[in-house]
Order: structure tokens, then C-alpha cells, then sequence
């Protein structure tokens, strides 16, 4: 018996979550890493966000190593959330080539936009990325002469371009030299936000004029329940 | 037979067929043909180096038919014995019922009583199971329309033994008693059978018990016996069951008054889906081909060309007439159910003889009288002409008529049905064909088919699809097909021989066609790169492939490496088996084909050795990231 080409994410949103509160949003993250087996950061990141409750994890290098993507169950998985979280590490200033395919394949004109393409509309749209690089670098003057808000600046036109609230993204910088406890704060908050994300704790305003959303949490993102 | 004398006999026999069959082969006309007239040669009328016991030393030799039907068994399996049904039961049954009736009426015609005449008819109307499936495989016809129907033909014949043998005691004018051996059954001619003197009822219920008793021991039993056996590991021991094996079933067949042949035959289809079935093929072969070998010397040598020659009009008249019958008969049959021209005058020129059978029948008849001995001696000498002669006319068929009718019959028919001028050829619609032809199709390309099977030619154009049916390795059948114009032939055949002909003819012929060719494995990929084919296909490279990343996923590896693994993986075995197949030239002088190829299979072991993926894919790495910047805080 041959494998099912594709294995199924974890969750598959509202309609394989019985415990789904129908008050809390869904999160749909977005995976792509192409050596998880190399991954020292993504690895410990994606641990505490696969199995929350409410939150579909999206594998994409396991779902489709023949980059042969589903369009139609793609589609279906983004109209099923309320959050699209793109999380992968910073590969050349970009996403990690499935990503981009993704992007090309998934997103239809007269679909995602254009005067017919309404399916996305009004979906919260967010980045999730490691870099090697530090922030110190990621400065007009510094190593890499532009601001991570400027790099992203394509994948946040396109979510724009689908009529999606774009947040600031998730940073984790400097991976190259990380120490396992940084790693493991990271990892923490990263569960925290994508949690407050879901229970709708954010708080937009503060969140907006933030360049990175985890630049301080605290301010960012409201206690409550749980 | 023992001592001296066997010795010297079996010096006689092997060292005629070592002389002759090489000189025969050499000449163009096939072993078969070299037997026989070895066989003449040294027989009483010959050199006179064996006498008249060359009568008995090819009884004993028939036991090679008995084995042959064997391990054709072996090659078929149920299945496609089941759909062999319609020609067996069709043709075959036509064939032995007409001929039978013509050939008793020409008995009668001459004054014969008429229980005599249907007696010689039935006899003579069979024909020479030996001499035809020899020659047919020796030509690798066997696989083509005529030699399968001629296949269907001799096994309905076999069966036909059966009521033919009780119908004979029936038919004796003095009466006598029936004598149930057929091919090879003479070791147990004497003996009496178990059914002998039961009502018919009971004789045809021992016979199915008796079929049925080795269906099921061929399904349940043999295969722990085979085991158990292979598990000894001595590999004389095998040889030794399987013979016992085949000589157990002939001699319970004879008991039970069915052909040896027929039983062995039996055993063999049963056992053709077991996986013992390549062993017991070569355990049996090398008997088989020493017997049938010694058969067709005797043959040879019983060919009484003393009666020939005081009455040659009376024999050279029977042997005439007897082939024209059959030939007309078959050839009629051919044309009735639709056989090519071609492949029709093989069919007939293979079955036009009477076979050995009717030496077994004939001498028994003489001996109790039934038929009298001044009628049964020139038929002898007359059958045996025939069966020398068939070789003969095979060849005459091949060199003379195929080269004419055939090919003017095939051109008249098939360019009309060959109407695109597509760029793919593929040739051979098969299990790897029949996939490439879909998966083009689906993207909007016609390719022209040709397909050698014409069962399936028929059923695949049932389904709407393009499928000529021929040989293409035939220049005139490519041309047919627009191989002038096309630009791509892919070569999907699962026999390699041909295939290999048909990239030949494509090449001489057609050097505007790109080949794209499937090979079972690496031998074959090796002498497909030979023939300088550049895009060589091994049939189970990427499944294999798939199923090891299929592993590697169950045991919990990522996906994507997998992938990437399996298609650097078939990267380098594609160009290992460039490398190896070029150094294989040179190693070929020391070492022999087996050697060979378990030294290559050793060198791909070791070359696999590679180390884990992280070596691989290293644009992903950051350890030497790490190193530059990591700690530079
Ligand atoms: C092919 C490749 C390209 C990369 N490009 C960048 C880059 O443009 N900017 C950057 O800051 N880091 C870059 N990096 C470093 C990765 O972002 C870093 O190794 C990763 O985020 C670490 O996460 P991980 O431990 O989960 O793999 C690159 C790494 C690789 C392998």
C-alpha cells in the first residue's frame, strides 16, 4: 500500500476540532523548512505550537517534498482560519523556495485577489522568522543596509493584496550564535503570541507600532483566561 | 542396455549429435533438423552403427516430450492457460475432428474396413508435439499468433489421446485390449493399468481424481516439499525430486490410461505460480533437451529407407497426400478464425505432419493384430518421413513464403490502418508501454502504437485507442507506422531479444528517431547503452526509489530529504551504470557473465556507502555560518 502522498496537518481547523470554542479564532500556520533535520531554532519553535488547540499546524516540506501542492485543499485549509501565519526561517532575504511555489500556486487571481478574488478578505496575516543575521544588522547602516519591515515588504504587499490585516511579524534574530535558553524564550513567546493570537488578546494598536511583535511582549499582547 | 553395450550406444548417439547439430546450426537449418539426420545417418539404414533397438531407445527417449510439456507448464500460468481456452477447445477441436474424418475417408476410399480407416484416421490426424514446440522455440515463434495456436492445437491433442485410446479396443476388427501409453508411457506398457476392466463411469471418475489429486498437491503439497528440500541445500537433491516429481505424475497418468504428457503438463501449470518454478525449469531443461535430443535421433534412425526404396510410390504417395491433407485442412482453419496470412502459413507448415504418437499406436495395433502388419509398416515409414520433413518445410516457410506473402499481405493490410504520422512511436503496449502511451495522451499527444500481442491489440482498440498490431522490428512496419516522419521511438517491450531488433532496424534504417528504450535491468541498460541508445529506462529503478523513501518516512524521517535523497541516489546509479557498463568491456575478457555480475553488484554495494544527508544539500548547512558568525558578540 502506497503512502497517501500528502500526510494530513495535525489539526484541520474548525471541522476536526471538537473542542474548538466557536468565540476564539483559528490559526493556520504555514511551515516551510527544508532541513528541519539541521534546524537548531524552528525546531524547538514549532514544539510548543503544534498541538495548541485551535491551531492548525501546516507542515509543507512533509506535505509536499515533490513540490506537487494541492491547490484546492490549500485553498480550503486558508478559508477554514481566521490567522494565516507564514513561519519559516529567513533564506536569502526571503521564504525558503516551497513557500514561494505556495505563494504562486495558492493565491489565484480571481481567487485570493482581484475584483472577483474576496476569499481571504479580512484574515489576519502575520510572519513567523528565524534569521542568522541580529537586529543590529538589519538596520540602514548596518550589515544588510535594510530593515527586516523593508525585506518583508513583498510578502506583506501580497497579503495586503488579498485584503488581510497584516501584522508586525515575529523576529527571532541572530540564530547563528543562539544559546539553547534564548532559544527556549523565543520558543515561549513565540507559543504565547500565536495563543493570544487565537483567544484574540492582541492588542492591535500596540502591536502596530511595534516593528517586531516580540520586541516587547509584554505591552503587546493582554492576559486573560487560560 | 547396460555395460558395454549402453556405453557404446550412448557414445553412438552423443557423438552424432555433436557432429551433426553444430554443422546443421551452422547451415542455417536448426537443431531439430540436425538430429535427424544424424539419426539417418548412423541408423540401420545409414551407417548401420545402431540397429533395430533404436525402436526402443525412442520410446524411452519420448520421455523428453513428457518433460518439455512440463516445463512449458511451468511457463504458463493458469490464467493464461484459461484464455487459451477458446483456440484450444476451437481450433483444436476442428483440427482433430475434419482431419480425422478426411483421413478416414480417404481409408475407405482405398478399401480399408472402415474401423481400420478410423483408426489410422485419428491416428494420422495428430501430429508431432516434439518436433513442432522444439522448432518453434528454437525460432522464437512460440509467442507469435501461429505458434500459440499451433501450442493450442497439440494440447487439444493430448487430451484428444484420451478418448481415442478407449475408442480403439471398440474399433479392432479382432478385438484386443487397449493399450493406454501415449508419449513416453511405454516403460509402463506391460503393466496393468488400475482402470482397466472398470465401467466407463468409474474410469472417468478415477481420471478426475486422478487430474485433481495433482492439482491439489501441486497447490498445497509441493511447495513445503520444495522447501524442505531447498532447505538441505543439496542441490542434487532437488534435481532428484523434480524428476521424481515429473516421473511419478507420468507413471500415476499411465495408470489411470492418460497421457503422461497431458499430467506433467498439468503439474506444471499448477506449479507455474510457485517460486520454485525458475529451479524446477533448469533442473528439467538439460533432461529434457538430452532425451528430446536422443528422440529425434531415433526418429532419425527408424526412418526405413529400405521400405522407402522398394516402394517408394506407395510411401512418398502417403506422405504427399497425408501432408496436403493436413496442410489444406489447417491452412482452412487459420484462414476461418481470422489468422494473418503469415502467421497462418506457419501454423500449417508447423502441424502438417503425423507424430510419434502413431509409432506407439501403430506397433501396438500390428502386434494384437487390429491392423495389419503390410498397413501399419509403410504408415510408420511414412510418419517418420513427415516428421523429417517438417524441420524442413519450417524452413522452406521461413527462407521462401514468409519473405513473400507475409510481407505483401501485412503491407496491403496494415498502411491503411496506420493513418497518423505522429511523432512518438512507442512499440509494445504492455505493463510499461501502456503507461507512457496514457500519460501522453492525457497531455494531448496521439502517439502510434504497435503491439505484437493481438489479443490485446483488439481490446485496447475496443478502447478507443491507436494500436496497430505487428512486429516492429520489421523495417516495413515501422515505415508503415510513419517512422520516416516521427521523431521519437520508445522501445516499452518487455523482451529484451526484440527489443534490442527493434532498436537495430530503427537505427540502421530510421537515424532520424530519437530511442527511448525500457530496460528490465542493468545487464539489459548495459546492452542498450552498447547499441549506443542515449535514454535507457530501467523498469524498476523509480519505484524502488519510491518505495525506500516510503521506508524512510514509516521510520520517521522528514519528507523532503527523502526526495531529495532518492533523486541523488538515482543520479549516481545512472551514472554508475554508464561507468560500469564501459568498464564491463574489458573485464568481460577475464571473467565470466555470472562472475561479472557479482563483482558489479559488489562494486555498486560499495559505492553506496555515502555518508548521511547532512553531507548533502550543504547550501542548507549553517554550521560553517555558526563558525564565521556565531560568536562574534
Ligand atoms: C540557504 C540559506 C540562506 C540564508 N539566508 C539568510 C539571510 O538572507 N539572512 C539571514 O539573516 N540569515 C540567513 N540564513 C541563516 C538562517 O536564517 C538561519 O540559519 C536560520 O534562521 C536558523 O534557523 P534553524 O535553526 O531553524 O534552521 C540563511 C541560511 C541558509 C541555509
Amino acid at each position: 500500500m502506497p503512502l497517501p502522498r500528502r500526510s494530513a496537518p495535525c489539526h484541520f481547523g474548525a471541522a476536526t476540532h471538537p473542542n474548538r470554542d466557536p468565540s476564539l479564532k483559528s490559526v493556520l500556520i504555514l511551515f516551510a523548512h527544508p532541513a528541519l533535520q539541521k534546524s537548531r531554532v524552528n525546531r524547538v519553535l514549532i514544539e510548543g505550537v503544534r498541538e495548541l488547540p485551535g491551531v492548525t499546524f501546516h507542515d509543507l516540506y512533509e506535505a509536499y517534498p515533490d513540490f506537487d501542492i494541492d491547490v484546492p485543499r490549500e485553498q480550503g485549509l486558508l478559508l477554514d482560519h481566521d490567522v494565516i501565519v507564514f513561519q519559516h526561517p529567513f533564506f536569502w532575504y526571503s521564504t525558503p523556495a516551497l513557500l514561494k511555489e505556495w505563494q504562486d500556486l495558492v493565491l489565484q487571481h480571481g481567487w485570493a485577489y482581484g475584483s472577483e478574488g474576496k476569499a481571504l478578505r479580512g484574515k489576519t496575516f502575520l510572519s513567523a522568522i528565524t534569521t542568522g543575521g541580529r537586529e543590529v544588522a538589519y538596520q540602514r547602516e548596518g550589515h544588510n543596509r535594510f530593515t527586516i519591515t523593508e525585506l518583508l515588504a513583498p510578502i506583506e504587499q501580497t497579503a495586503r493584496l488579498c485584503e488581510m490585516e497584516v501584522l508586525p511579524p515575529f523576529v527571532a534574530h541572530g540564530t547563528l550564535g543562539m544559546k539553547d535558553d534564548e532559544i527556549a524564550r523565543h520558543a515561549a513567546d513565540w507559543s504565547r503570541i500565536v495563543e493570544a493570537l487565537r483567544d484574540e488578546r492582541i492588542d492591535l494598536e500596540a502591536a502596530r507600532s511595534q516593528t517586531r511583535l516580540n520586541a516587547s511582549l509584554d505591552s503587546v499582547v493582554r492576559e486573560g483566561g487560560r | 542396455m547396460y555395460g558395454q553395450g549402453f556405453f557404446y550406444q550412448a557414445f553412438v548417439y552423443l557423438a552424432a549429435a555433436v557432429i551433426a547439430v553444430p554443422i546443421a546450426k551452422r547451415l542455417g537449418l536448426g537443431s531439430v533438423l540436425g538430429y535427424l539426420i544424424a539419426g539417418m545417418v548412423i541408423g540401420p539404414f545409414g551407417l548401420g552403427l545402431i540397429g533395430e533397438e533404436g525402436q526402443d531407445v525412442m520410446h524411452f527417449a519420448e520421455f523428453g516430450v513428457v518433460m518439455m510439456l512440463f516445463v512449458i507448464g511451468l511457463e504458463l500460468r493458469p490464467t493464461l492457460l484459461w484464455r487459451m481456452r477458446g483456440p484450444i477447445l476451437g481450433v483444436g477441436g476442428l483440427q482433430v475432428g475434419i482431419t480425422t474424418v478426411a483421413l478416414t475417408a480417404v481409408g475407405l476410399a482405398v478399401g480399408l474396413p472402415w474401423q481400420t480407416a478410423v483408426a489410422i484416421g485419428m491416428t494420422l490426424a495428430l501430429s508431432s508435439t516434439a518436433i513442432v514446440l522444439q522448432t518453434l522455440n528454437e525460432k522464437g515463434l512460440m509467442q507469435t499468433d501461429g505458434g500459440q495456436s499451433s501450442f493450442a492445437v497439440l494440447l487439444f491433442q493430448d487430451i484428444a489421446v484420451i478418448p481415442m485410446l478407449a475408442l480403439m479396443p471398440l474399433l479392432a476388427v479382432s478385438g484386443g485390449e487397449s493399450d493406454a501409453s501415449a508419449h513416453g508411457a511405454d516403460a509402463a506398457k506391460h503393466a496393468p493399468t488400475w482402470v482397466e476392466g472398470l465401467p466407463a463411469w468409474e474410469q472417468t471418475l478415477v481420471v478426475l481424481l486422478a487430474v485433481a489429486a495433482i492439482v491439489v498437491a501441486g497447490r498445497y503439497l509441493m511447495r513445503p516439499v520444495f522447501r524442505m528440500i531447498a532447505a538441505t541445500r543439496l542441490r542434487e537433491l532437488f534435481t532428484a525430486t523434480a524428476l521424481l516429481l515429473v516421473i511419478a505424475i507420468a507413471l500415476l497418468m499411465t495408470q489411470v490410461g492418460l497421457s503422461p504428457a497431458l499430467g506433467t503438463f498439468v503439474a506444471g501449470v499448477v506449479l507455474a505460480n510457485s517460486e520454485y518454478r525458475h529451479e524446477l525449469e533448469s533442473e528439467i531443461d538439460p533432461f529434457k533437451g538430452l532425451l528430446l535430443a536422443v528422440f529425434f535421433i531415433a526418429v532419425g534412425a527408424s526412418v526405413d529407407f529400405q521400405l522407402i526404396q522398394s516402394e517408394p510410390q506407395l510411401i512418398l504417395g502417403i506422405v504427399a497426400l497425408l501432408m496436403a491433407i493436413k496442410f489444406v485442412i489447417l491452412f482452412a482453419l487459420g484462414r476461418a478464425f481470422r489468422m494473418g496470412l503469415d502467421q497462418n502459413f506457419l501454423f500449417a507448415f508447423s502441424l502438417a505432419q503425423s507424430g510419434e504418437f502413431a509409432f506407439v499406436l501403430f506397433s501396438f495395433a500390428s502386434q494384437n493384430r487390429v491392423i495389419s502388419e503390410d498397413i501399419t509398416a509403410p504408415l510408420i515409414a511414412a510418419v517418420a518421413v513427415t516428421m523429417a520433413l517438417t524441420p524442413v518445410l519450417m524452413l522452406l516457410n521461413e527462407k521462401l513464403v514468409q519473405p513473400r506473402f507475409g510481407t505483401r499481405e501485412r503491407s496491403e493490410r496494415e498502411p491503411d490502418q496506420i493513418e497518423t504520422d505522429s511523432a512518438v512511436i512507442i512499440a509494445g503496449f504492455g505493463r510499461f508501454g501502456s503507461i507512457v502511451g496514457r500519460f501522453l495522451r492525457a497531455n494531448g499527444i496521439q502517439p502510434t502504437v504497435l503491439e505484437y500481442d493481438s489479443d490485446r491489440v483488439e481490446l485496447l482498440r475496443k478502447l478507443g485507442l491507436q494500436v496497430y498490431y505487428g512486429d516492429a522490428s520489421r523495417k516495413d512496419l515501422l515505415e508503415a507506422a510513419g517512422a520516416e516522419k516521427a521523431h521519437l521511438l520508445v522501445v516499452a517491450l518487455e523482451d529484451h531479444e526484440r527489443a534490442l531488433a527493434i532498436v537495430e532496424t530503427a537505427q540502421k534504417h530510421f537515424p532520424n528517431l530519437t530511442i527511448l528504450a525500457r530496460a528490465a535491468g542493468r545487464p539489459e541498460a548495459y546492452e542498450l547503452l552498447d547499441c549506443g541508445v542515449e535514454h535507457v529506462y530501467r523498469e524498476t529503478l523509480d519505484t524502488s526509489l519510491r518505495t525506500g523513501v516510503d521506508v524512510l518516512r514509516l521510520l520517521g524521517r522528514r519528507a523532503y530529504p527523502g526526495h531529495r535523497a532518492a533523486l541523488m541516489f538515482r543520479r549516481h546509479d545512472e551514472e554508475s551504470v554508464r561507468d560500469l557498463g564501459k568498464m564491463r568491456h574489458d573485464r568481460k575478457a577475464y571473467f565470466s557473465e555470472a562472475r561479472e555480475r557479482i563483482q558489479s553488484l559488489e562494486e555498486l554495494l560499495l559505492s553506496e556507502v555515502e555518508g548521511p544527508d547532512e553531507e548533502r544539500d550543504a547550501g542548507w548547512d549553517t554550521e560553517s555560518l555558526r563558525e564565521e558568525f556565531g560568536d562574534s558578540r
